[in-house]
Formats: structure tokens, C-alpha cells, sequence
């Protein structure tokens, strides 16, 4: 039989989520963040859709503690793909619901993203959103399906997840459900970094090495200096030479001290890594065992 | 490197998440700090062993709370030779239907027994499953050897009563390998006490075996999932016919029937990533030209001219009930083979397979959670299929119900 490499057979795999999700249904969301794993669902559906449009919009929940440089790839690639980006700022959402900002040292807006999400669903009436979440992540991730059912205030519900077979998808809904989309679901950590460097994917330049004012916390990681930290007194601020392995808010995602440039260095440092990825870089899943199960019950992502 | 998905079947006594624990920690696919709570949590909940690797599987709090393993979990891992793509199911019998699940799409079985027991309920089960599915290749991982002092007679005596039980079911290929998942024997490093064992560890074994398609004969598949059509000034006329290779090959001047309207036509052009191709082969995503202008849409089947698959308003099939609320007579039900969906009812209930002995007992007309019956359907749109075991897309569905949205059963068309 003939074999098929295993980067075709994941890619094959995520085109077909995607035109599944085109067919389904009525009002369809990729969900963009910046970050490594949606650049590539970007890169997926340039392939699955091309010489059309893609047949949903690209949403971004701005949560204003972001990378300026995520901010400006953002921005160049809607551009440079031609495809129509819809920004709504957790800034907004904090002001016209008076809620509470983030607090402390590294203020994280992890969980105001919430309600920017839920919001901009209901407001464009989004019926399933596309995301770059990955199975090896994060082990409630490891459990939930690739057509995952939240109900109308995005709740999942692991108890009722509906069984997945084959390669079919039910994506039936209700008026006012929706269905979060997961193409890569089945790519690891270093099947992307694979993948960047095969198709020659161009990524943000804060996943290579570069040098960064950081302070170091108290369990040793290295956070970017920014305005959005509030630094105590005693507070040592120090230059290093980083990158990030995974790009989400300056408040809570830590660099990692590296020397790698080069796309090659990168997957070699992934492969003699000890530390999983969202071990080494997140800050909001040490707080318990279940945080991220908790989370995605909550409308997370 | 090629990939290879298998599923785990067996108790949560036989050590089954203990086994995928030990071939992802012996392989080195665990990072410290996964390792690092798995420690800690191993302290508060954890069984005779520095570490509890069975934790490293079970995802959800009450799977946790309650040590058992609810839904399907999937695990990854990479070796030189392959990447592995691991489902982990369930194995308590009201759990058939997350089995079920994680057993789809998946090339090879991995059926744990534990050599105190021999073969039980449980493993008859599973392997039933796996043949009911069409699963090509089954290992047999009789655990636990060091609890009967590696003893070649009890490792020989089990296999003897699976290829005894096993002779009426349609499995491929059988091996066997004498494993200790607690310890780590055979799992990726060779035992020091089965010198009378000159098999593969398990991992060797997921790393060479052949995966063999358990289809006699391959036809060309296809079926269109969305159509691209631009409207642009430049690309005023184009309308490809996006999907999948499910099967088989396609060319360029290909003559083919488009099915269910059995209009014959020709491949104009086959394109990917906007690159045109002479030749598609299976698992190719590409956009299909047609050269004549009819009417197909999603769902639509195209295929060679010569080799048609059946297409009718009425099947037979092996369906497995997944829904907590029991099959009601008359129930509107939508059937969605691949990206194809019609109306259906299911009409009769021909009879119900004995989970235990594989054979075939009288049907009360009742179906519930769990079970797995021979029924007939009648569709509203015919359906074309293949055989589950000619083709493992084609010839498989879910039927959702119109009503609730939810997925309440899986088959298997004969």
C-alpha cells in the first residue's frame, strides 16, 4: 500500500474539516488570534478555498494586552490575503458591562475574553467558529470533539459531547447554539513547527530569538516588560535573549531563553524540550487541575 | 513517516491507561512538568507506583474522582519510525458506545487481557467491536505476567482460547505479545523474563506492522462537500466541485457518473492548492471540473462510469445505538453518510447481536443504549453506498435525531 506522509495525511484531514464547516453552515467564523496554530489554519483554508474566498470572516478578540507584533502580522495578512478581519476589543467589553479589570502583577484578561467572544457570536450571529486549539495541549482538550456543541452561552459539556466517528460531522444545531471547529486538532506541538517549515509558513518574529526586557517571577518565568505590568519595587528588570513558543497575552504568556533563528533550531530545541508547551509558557493553567476544563464550561475556547 | 491510529480496549483493571502511560513515558513523549502533577496527584490518588501513568490519560474531573476512564481520550506520540495517533476507550459495557467512537477510524486494536483472568466478557466485547468495524489488524496484549511469574503455559493457554473464540470473526491478523504495563515488560524494552517470548515489544511491533486495508477492492470514491464558485469578473464561470479523494483514482478526461442524478459527464480539470493535476489519488483534497454544465451539489457522488456503487432508498445495516433514550417506532431520524444527508426511518429491527457470543438473537423490536442491531432503513433521497467491507467510508453513517440535533447511532451497511 502507498504510503502517505503523515503531514499530508494531517493536512488532508484539516481541508476536510474545513470545507465540512463551509458546507454546514450558514455563518461560519475562523477565529484569529496571531498565534502559530491559527496562522496555519489561515495557511489551510488559503487551501481549501482557493481560487475562492473563504466563506467566513477572520475574528479577532483583541484583549489589548497583545503583542504589537501579533497585532501588525494581523493586520498585514488580512491585508495580504484580501479576506475581510473583524476586531472587538475586551476594552469595549470591560466599559459597556462595567465589569472588573484584571488585577495584580500580570493582569490577565484571559477570562474577560469570555464574554468579548460570546458577544461578538451574538452579534454576527456566528454559528460555528474555527479555532487552532490542539488535542496535545492540554488533557480536558484531549477529550473534546472536533465539531465540539456549546450551547447558547457557550457552554461545553463534556458529559454530552456527541460521539464523532469516521470522518463524519454532525454540525445539526438549534437556534442559538453554536459550534466551535477544531481543524488541527489532531497536530502536536512539533507537527506544526513540521509544517511551518514545509509549506514555508512566515510567523510573527517574536517566535525566533530576539532580544527583550523581561522580568523574571517568582517561579522563574521570564515575562515581557510592558505597560500593562504592574512591577513592584524590588522588581529587576533584565535583557535576554527569547523567543516565545506559544503567543498569547504579554500579561501571561512567558518567553523562553533561546538562541534559535533559524526554523531548523526551533524544531530541534521543541524535540530535546522536557517542558510541554503550555507548561513552559502559561501561566493561567498552573492555578488547578481542572482550570482549562473549567474554562471551556465556562464559553471558552 | 507515515501515521498509524489505533485504539485501546480493555478494562480499566487490565491496565490499559496504565499501558498507554508506560509507552508514552518508556518513549520519552511525557514532559517534566506533565510528569512533575502526575507526581503529585499519584501522592493523593495514585496506587503502588512512584507515578500513576494512568492519570496521564484520564482528562475530566470525574474521570479523576471517580478513577475510571468516561470518554474517549486521544493521545500522540512520535517515534523515528511513525507517529501515533492513540485513542483511549472506555472499557465498562455502558461505555460500548465511546468504543464504538474511538475504534472508527482507526487501523489497528490494541485488546488488553489479564493473564490471572484469561479471556472475559470484556475481551470477547472488544474484539467483537473491532471486527463489527472492520479494524485490520489486533494485538492482544496479555498483561499482568509478572503477577503469574511470566509462566508460558498461561501465555499459550490464552491464546489458544482467543483463536478458538475468534474463528468466527472477521479479524485479519492476530498477534500476541506477553506484557507487564506496570513494570514495562515488552511495552518498549525487551523482558528479562520471557526468554521463551521471541516476538516484538509492543512498540516495535506499532512501529513495523503493515497496515493492510481489509477491502478486497478499492473503487473510486468521491463525494463533493462544498462548491466554489468565485463570481469574480476574471473567474466569472468557475464552479469546482470541492471534496475528497475518498478512495481510489481520478484523471483528467476521466468519464464519470454523477450520483444520484446518474448523469455521466467528464473530468475537465483537477485542481490543488490552485495547481492543476493530471492525477488524483485517495485522501486528496481537490476541486473537480466538470465539462458540462448540470446541476451537482454537496452530497453528490462522483465516480468512473464502470464501477458504480449501489444506489437505493433502502439499506440494511449493523447500527449501534449511542442515545440514552431508547429507539422509538416511527422516529424521524436524518441519515449523513460522509457529507451526504437525507431523511430517514428506520423500519424494521431484523435482529440484535449478542455483544458476548457474536451471534445473532431475535429482536423485540426494542433498541437501546449500547445495543447493536441488524435493522433496515428506508431514506428519502437514495443513498449511494458500497459495503462496509468493501469501503469503510461509503459504507458507513450516523443516523442524528431531526428533533434533538444529537448523533444517536453509527452502521456499518452490509
Amino acid at each position: 500500500m502507498r504510503k502517505i506522509d503523515y503531514l499530508d495525511q494531517l493536512e488532508n484531514e484539516a481541508i476536510h474539516i474545513l470545507r465540512e464547516v463551509a458546507g454546514q453552515f450558514e455563518k461560519p467564523a475562523l477565529l484569529f488570534s496571531g498565534g502559530k496554530d491559527s496562522i496555519c489554519l489561515v495557511h489551510l483554508a488559503l487551501k481549501a478555498f482557493r481560487p475562492g474566498k473563504f466563506p467566513f470572516p477572520l475574528v479577532h478578540v483583541d484583549t489589548g494586552h497583545n503583542f504589537p507584533e501579533a497585532l501588525k502580522y494581523r493586520d498585514d495578512l488580512a491585508a495580504r490575503i484580501n479576506e475581510k478581519l473583524i476586531v472587538r476589543k475586551v476594552e469595549d467589553t470591560i466599559k459597556a458591562k462595567k465589569l472588573q479589570d484584571a488585577k495584580g502583577k500580570f493582569p490577565s484578561r484571559n477570562a474577560l475574553q469570555t464574554y468579548t467572544l460570546l458577544d461578538v457570536i451574538e452579534e454576527f450571529e456566528f454559528d460555528a467558529c474555527l479555532g487552532g486549539a490542539r488535542r496535545d495541549e492540554e488533557k480536558a482538550r484531549a477529550k473534546e470533539r472536533i465539531f465540539s456543541v456549546r450551547d447558547e452561552f457557550g457552554q461545553w459539556d463534556p458529559k454530552k459531547q456527541r460521539p464523532e466517528l469516521w470522518n463524519i460531522y454532525n454540525g445539526k444545531i438549534n437556534k442559538g447554539e453554536n459550534v466551535r471547529v477544531f481543524p488541527i486538532s489532531n497536530w502536536t506541538e512539533l507537527d506544526v513547527w513540521n509544517y511551518i517549515k514545509r509549506e514555508k509558513i512566515d510567523l510573527p518574529n517574536i517566535y525566533f530569538t530576539h532580544e527583550r526586557d523581561v522580568v523574571v517571577t517568582d517561579n522563574g518565568q521570564l515575562m515581557a516588560n510592558s505597560e500593562f505590568l504592574q512591577l513592584d519595587q524590588g522588581d529587576v528588570i533584565i535583557r535576554k535573549k527569547v523567543r516565545y513558543r506559544t503567543v498569547g497575552d504579554m500579561t501571561c504568556t512567558a518567553a523562553i531563553e533561546s538562541e534559535a533563528y533559524y526554523i531548523d533550531d526551533i524544531i530541534q530545541e521543541i524535540k530535546e524540550a522536557k517542558i510541554s508547551e503550555r507548561g513552559a509558557t502559561r501561566m493561567d493553567d498552573k492555578i488547578s487541575e481542572a482550570a482549562m476544563e473549567d474554562r471551556k464550561k465556562g464559553g471558552y475556547f | 513517516m507515515d501515521l498509524l491510529r489505533f485504539f485501546t480496549a480493555g478494562n480499566v483493571d487490565d491496565g490499559k491507561s496504565t499501558l498507554i502511560g508506560r509507552l508514552l513515558y518508556d518513549s520519552n513523549s511525557i514532559s517534566t512538568d506533565i510528569i512533575e502533577t502526575l507526581t503529585k496527584q499519584s501522592k493523593t490518588t495514585g496506587i503502588n507506583t512512584d507515578i500513576d501513568l494512568a492519570l496521564l490519560t484520564d482528562g475530566l474531573r470525574a474521570e479523576r474522582e471517580q478513577g475510571i476512564t468516561i470518554d474517549v481520550a486521544y493521545k500522540y506520540f512520535t517515534t523515528e519510525k511513525r507517529k501515533f495517533i492513540i485513542a483511549d476507550t472506555p472499557g465498562h459495557i455502558q461505555y460500548t458506545r465511546n468504543m464504538f467512537t474511538g475504534a472508527s477510524n482507526a487501523d489497528l486494536a490494541i485488546v488488553l487481557v489479564d493473564s490471572r483472568n484469561g479471556i472475559t466478557e470484556q475481551t470477547k466485547r472488544h474484539s467483537i467491536i473491532a471486527s463489527i468495524l472492520g479494524i485490520p489488524n489486533l494485538v492482544v496484549c496479555i498483561n499482568k505476567m509478572d503477577l503469574v511469574n511470566f509462566s508460558e503455559a498461561v501465555y499459550n493457554s490464552i491464546i489458544e482460547s482467543f483463536e478458538e473464540f475468534a474463528k468466527p470473526l472477521n479479524l485479519n491478523e492476530i498477534s500476541f505479545i506477553p506484557v507487564s504495563a506496570l513494570a514495562g515488560d515488552n511495552v518498549v524494552t525487551k523482558s528479562q523474563h520471557t526468554d521463551w517470548y521471541q516476538g516484538k515489544t509492543l512498540l516495535d511491533y506499532l512501529e513495523t506492522v503493515q497496515i493492510v486495508n481489509s477491502a478486497k477492492k478499492v473503487d473510486s470514491r468521491f463525494q463533493v462537500q462544498y462548491v466554489i464558485r468565485p463570481q469574480t469578473e476574471d473567474l466569472h464561470d468557475y464552479r469546482g466541485f470541492a471534496g475528497k479523494v475518498i478512495t481510489g483514482h481520478y484523471h483528467k478526461g476521466q468519464r464519470v457518473t454523477v450520483l444520484p442524478s446518474g448523469i455521466e459527464t467528464t473530468i475537465l480539470k483537477i485542481e490543488q492548492n490552485l495547481k492543476e493535476l493530471t492525477e488524483a489519488k485517495t485522501d486528496d483534497p481537490v476541486i473537480l471540473h466538470l465539462s458540462d454544465d448540470i446541476d451537482v451539489s454537496r452530497g453528490n457522488t462522483i465516480v468512473p462510469i464502470e464501477s458504480k456503487p449501489r444506489t437505493e432508498k433502502e439499506i440494511i445495516a449493523t447500527i449501534c445505538w449511542m442515545d440514552n433514550a431508547a429507539f422509538i417506532p416511527g422516529q424521524k431520524l436524518i441519515l449523513q453518510q460522509n457529507s451526504f444527508r437525507t431523511k430517514a426511518v428506520l423500519k424494521d429491527v431484523l435482529n440484535k447481536i449478542d455483544i458476548h457470543s457474536y451471534k445473532a438473537i431475535e429482536s423485540d423490536g426494542n433498541i437501546k443504549l449500547n445495543d447493536i442491531c441488524q435493522v433496515n432503513i428506508k431514506t428519502a433521497e437514495p443513498v449511494s453506498f458500497d459495503s462496509y467491507s468493501e469501503n469503510r467510508s461509503t459504507g458507513s453513517f450516523i443516523l442524528i435525531n431531526e428533533n434533538t440535533n444529537n448523533t444517536i447511532a453509527a452502521g456499518t451497511i452490509h
